[in-house]
């Protein structure tokens, strides 16, 4: 494809293996990218639900691949900086350029602030907004050296906006990404490399419809259901919609990422069905 | 390809030229019909020439050159029954509606204290009215067509900011993400979305004049345009000195298309990081 909204680009996704990051991929390889996919691909013990597997990411693989596009998928982890650096330089060897970097790996565990163990909180905020710059700090130097330019899209959250009960490491976190947001854009915009953030409500990937998210938001009900938790979503946002689809999201980071975005840098962009002025 | 508006109508004001024009010709490169109108008259608080009758024609000869229809109105956003009679010949000929741009503005400028009434008054009855009533005419169109739809209001970084000497211009338009937020909320339940754009300075004829000129750079006597583009590439992050009225169309293509299906409620910058700086 030469035609494409982003062709002949090269972007890094993290959390690539499904959800959110696989289907960020997959939008962008259809507009004519080329992809870096980097994913834990294990579980954590802090965290109530299962990660993504070695199989997921080859899915992505195998799904970027169908649209003829290139693709370099590895495991990496946004804990450790090394790993990072490791998948970033094979993959900028490989596609010869990076343009495009969409920091998307992240994980929840709700519960109460003062009842949260040391260890949640703390591998929260080191996925959710450490891991964000980590990732920044291994993609900044290849796409300063390019010097084409280049757009950063970092996920936080409309809980990077406003507080939620009972995801205070998570709300604490994503309102910390929207702040990188804002230095990166000041220290990054004399390269034209724009920084700004997506702001999503809830999306339906495994992060949310899991049955601690879903305890969460209908504290009322035992067992609470995927069925359970639909209107309770529902009630939170203003369009008629229970969540919004990774698609949605995949649609906002291509725009951002493209240059019909050229002049936007520093921004929040909800994806939120209206929950932030509701 | 279908495009990313394809067999959608938008009604634009304030079409004949700069923002407005371009708004057109980019949704109309991706597939939808247009219902063009603009005042097309001087007004005497403004010190510079608005758009012409010619520059509305050249509108229309430009969407229709992209193989879509257009039906253009002179009309008035001060002026309800105006705004009424051009969208209902627009939906009566083009059969729908799905898209508005509320985007006819003007700028002056003055200490705020030293503001005429008419100049307050002018300001305030366009920027911030003219946009309610072009949303009033076209709401009901929208409703009754059962399909959702996506109005984008042209606000300003000064709808999110202030800025000296034109706090008329920074009232209208903060008036106007505070209406995007209420019409949001109304409009919800019927699929459709209201959105902002929020644009530094758009190289079109309100902001490249002596007065913005003479606004931006006080301190010489016949500033130029790129005295204008030094100090005005002051206020943004990028290394750019504005904006061109394409990348705000880009802006509203996006909120106007169905990939921004589930943004409402949003003030977007496209401000080369103004807000931030």
């Amino acid at each position: 494809m030469t035609s494409g909204r982003v062709a002949g680009k090269v972007a890094l996704v993290t959390g690539a293996a499904r959800g959110q990051g696989r289907s960020h991929a997959v939008r962008l390889a259809e507009e004519g990218a080329d992809i870096i996919a980097l994913d834990v691909c294990a579980d954590l013990d802090t965290v109530p639900y299962p990660l993504a597997r070695p199989a997921d990411l080859d899915e992505t693989a195998r799904a970027v691949e169908a649209l003829g596009q290139r693709i370099l998928a590895r495991q990496a982890d946004v804990r450790d900086l090394a790993s990072l650096r490791a998948a970033v330089d094979e993959g900028v060897a490989e596609f010869g350029r990076l343009d495009i970097v969409c920091a998307n790996a992240g994980v929840n565990n709700p519960g109460a602030a003062h009842e949260l163990d040391d260890e949640v909180w703390s591998d929260v905020v080191d996925v959710d907004l450490s891991g964000v710059w980590r990732t920044c700090k291994v993609a900044i130097p290849y796409l300063i050296d390019g010097g084409r330019g280049g757009a950063i899209v970092l996920t936080s959250s409309a809980a990077g906006v406003k507080g939620y009960a009972n995801i205070a490491h998570y709300t604490a976190a994503k309102h910390g990404v929207n702040g990188l947001v804002k230095s990166l854009a000041q220290e990054l915009a004399p390269h034209r490399i724009r920084v700004n953030s997506v702001n999503p409500t809830q999306v339906d990937t495994p992060m949310i419809m899991n049955e601690p998210m879903f305890a969460l938001f209908c504290p009322d009900v035992p067992a609470p259901t995927r069925a359970d938790f639909a209107p309770v979503s529902q009630a939170m946002h203003l369009l008629p919609v229970p969540w919004v689809e990774p698609r949605d999201v995949s649609n906002t980071v291509l725009f951002l990422a493209s240059d019909e975005a050229r002049y936007i840098t520093g921004v929040a962009l909800p994806v939120d069905a209206g929950v932030l002025i509701k | 390809m279908a495009g990313r508006v394809e067999g959608k109508v938008a009604f634009i004001t304030g079409a004949a030229r700069g923002q407005g024009r371009s708004h057109a010709l980019r949704l109309a490169e991706e597939g939808a019909d247009i219902i063009a109108v603009d005042l097309c008259e001087d007004i005497k608080s403004v010190d510079y020439p608005l758009a012409t009758r010619a520059d509305l024609a050249e509108t229309v000869r430009l969407v229709e050159a992209l193989g879509r229809r257009a039906v253009a109105r002179e009309a008035d956003v001060r002026d309800t029954e105006s705004l009424r009679a051009a969208v209902d010949a627009g939906v009566a000929e083009l059969g729908r509606l799905d898209i508005v741009s509320a985007n006819a503005g003007i700028l002056s400028n003055g200490q705020s204290h030293e503001l005429s009434e008419e100049t307050w008054g002018d300001m305030i009855d366009i920027n911030l009215s003219g946009v309610w009533r072009t949303c009033k005419v076209a709401i009901p169109h929208l409703i009754a067509g059962g399909r959702g739809g996506s109005i984008i209001l042209t606000s300003s970084v000064a709808g999110l900011r202030s800025y000296n000497g034109v706090s008329h211009y920074v009232s209208a338009k903060h008036g106007v993400v505070g209406l995007m937020k209420t019409l949001a909320q109304e409009l919800a339940p019927h699929s459709i979305r209201v959105n902002t754009v929020n644009p530094t300075q758009v190289d079109t004829a309100m902001i490249q004049n002596d007065s913005m000129y003479h606004l931006f750079v006080p301190d010489v006597e016949n500033p130029t345009r790129e005295q204008f583009g030094a100090a005005s590439a002051a206020t943004i992050l990028l290394p750019v000195d504005w904006v061109e009225s394409i990348d705000v169309s880009n802006a509203v293509l996006f909120l106007a298309s169905d990939e921004a299906r589930y943004i409402t409620g949003v003030a977007l910058p496209v401000d080369a990081g103004a807000l931030i700086i």
